[in-house]
């Protein structure tokens, strides 16, 4: 397996404040990444690292370039797209007026619209509501359209932050049958951070184990859900 | 009663000219939350850009088109190159800013042209159109321009991959970031159009007050009048209030207290309408869910 995305010694934090120690890990092409870690650990601000959106430092080599010099604009472009940590849909904005905005730096106007297409194969729901304002969505379909949003970028990495976050068991389920299908279907590569530690390790086929930004425990998923404090401390058994 | 609608429509010509401002200044409102004190200026020294164009005998409306473009030029620069160091300042920081380009704009321009009156031209014919006896061509003019000019800014925002980029900069940069909008450019080209609308204000009104480097000082109140009337975030609520501030500052002006007292009245409006509501008469008062 070749590597998209390699992190080697990533520091970061806000202001004078360093969150982040210095983090190695990486993600497969075609793979799956779980970030794991407690309230606090600094799991979201790895991802706003990654895309720039913080101040940060080390190497990120992603199919062969450094992000690190990069701004966030210029990392999107990339092919690398975030769904942050609160969503980040515009919630003023109407469900499709979000996903054309999705499609921002994409200038293959006619794949887009087959895209379209197939996210509304996906996310039925998003197209009766194309015309409905973001913020009045349900959170589940909120979390819908804001997945449909990074999709339409067809980006080779797909950043999540607890897309599970405020969702009833069975949307959770759905949502992590979705992730699956658009990473075996369309070869987009995630890097998923989540409470909902058991759906993650069972999505991902590698886990990395944060706590207080720095790297507790890392390696294939397997091995991690059999890691005696990861079961005891996440798992709950 | 010929004499009252003479009166109204008067006041709807200077509204719409007051409208366009207060356009202008939302443009900047909606992005950044400031109020661009230095607007006017910008527009009266486009005015005069103008004049200039005209005076070496270029045709009116050639001179209007090479004005609303240059303006709009001048408007990116001015955020790209002066604003945009101040994006992370105190916000007394930034009116002291738009305040010192106020009387810098004011005095160059005032060094290059002097301050003597000048006449400037309109476009419109000096005959009312079809003979009617209520209003000139050039207060009907200027309604069919402001007109123009929201039909024209609607349909940017609302049928334009960048327009809708400038909308979600405005109202998420974080996210607009995330989908690779230039978040920095939309603020620039944001200054621009409204420098550019201003400018179309400046060019509207000159005919009627004269060209002089202090023109729009009073104007841009009235601008402001308006946008604050209709709802400061809201840009067609500030294009009715400028109408309404045009009309009710006219006819109190002919029939209550006078011409010395129609800026008193429009201050005296805004403060009435921040008490009784405060987000304008049309303002949203925006509803989002985390
Ligand atoms: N915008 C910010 N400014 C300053 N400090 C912050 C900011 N955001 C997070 N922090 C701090 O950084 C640390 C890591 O936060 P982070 O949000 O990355 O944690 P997390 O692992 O995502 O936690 P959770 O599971 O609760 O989402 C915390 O101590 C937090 O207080
Ligand atoms: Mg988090």
């Amino acid at each position: 397996m070749t590597i998209l995305l390699d992190v080697k010694g990533l520091k970061a934090g806000y202001g004078p404040v360093e969150v982040v120690h210095g983090l190695d890990f990486t993600v497969e092409e075609g793979g799956v990444t779980a970030l794991l870690g407690a309230n606090g650990a600094g799991k979201t601000t790895i991802l706003r690292a990654l895309c720039g959106m913080i101040r940060r430092e080390g190497s990120l080599q992603f199919a062969g370039r450094d992000l690190c010099p990069m701004t966030t604009e210029e990392i999107v472009r990339c092919g690398i797209a975030h769904v942050p940590d609160g969503r980040g849909t515009f919630t003023g904005l109407t469900v499709s007026e979000n996903l054309t905005l999705g499609a921002y730096v994409r200038r293959d106007k006619a794949a887009v619209a087959d895209d379209l297409a197939g996210i509304f194969v996906l996310f039925p729901r998003l197209k009766e509501r194309l015309f409905q304002q973001a913020g009045t969505l349900s959170g589940g379909e909120q979390q819908m359209l804001a997945i449909a949003r990074a999709l339409i970028l067809r980006p080779r990495l797909l950043l999540l932050d607890e897309p599970s976050f405020g969702l009833a068991p069975l949307v959770v389920k759905d949502i992590f049958a979705t992730l699956r299908q658009i990473n075996a279907m369309r070869q987009v590569s995630l890097l998923i951070v989540e409470q909902n530690v058991r759906a993650a390790l069972d999505l991902a086929d590698h886990a990395v184990l944060i706590e207080t930004g720095t790297v507790a425990l890392a390696g294939p998923a397997s091995l991690v859900s059999a890691d005696d404090a990861v079961r005891r401390a996440y798992l709950g058994y | 009663m010929t004499a009252f609608l003479n009166q109204c429509f008067s006041g709807l010509a200077m509204g719409g000219i007051f409208a366009i401002l207060a356009l202008s200044l939302v443009m900047i409102f909606q992005a950044t939350a400031l109020l661009n004190f230095a607007q006017g200026e910008m527009a009266m020294a486009s005015t005069y850009l103008a004049w200039q164009l005209i005076q070496h005998r270029v045709p009116y409306w050639l001179a209007f088109f090479l004005t609303v473009i240059l303006s709009f030029a001048a408007g990116v620069l001015i955020e790209r190159l002066i604003i945009r160091r101040f994006a992370s300042a105190p916000v007394l920081t930034v009116v002291i800013v738009f305040i010192a380009l106020v009387f810098i704009i004011d005095s160059v321009v005032g060094w290059i042209f002097g301050y003597q009156l000048q006449e400037f031209p309109s476009p419109f014919p000096d005959h009312n159109w079809f003979n009617n006896p209520l209003v000139s061509s050039h207060q009907s003019g200027i309604l069919l321009v402001t007109l123009i000019v929201m039909a024209v800014v609607w349909a940017f925002f609302r049928f334009t991959t960048l327009g809708l980029a400038m909308r979600a900069a405005a109202q998420n940069p974080a996210s607009s970031r995330l989908v690779g909008i230039k978040v920095g450019w939309m603020l620039a080209l944001g200054w621009g159009l409204a420098a550019a609308i201003g400018s179309i204000a400046g060019m509207m009104a000159a005919p009627l007050v004269y060209l002089d480097p202090s023109m729009m000082s009073s104007l841009l109140l009235y601008g402001f009048a308006g946008a604050v009337l209709g709802g400061i975030n809201n840009p067609w609520g500030a294009v009715l209030g400028g109408l309404i501030v045009g009309v009710s500052v006219n006819l109190v002006g002919a029939y209550l207290v006078g011409t010395q007292l129609q800026l008193a009245v429009a201050l005296t409006m805004i403060i009435g309408v921040l008490l009784v509501r405060p987000s304008g008469l049309f303002g949203r008062t925006i509803v989002t869910r985390v």
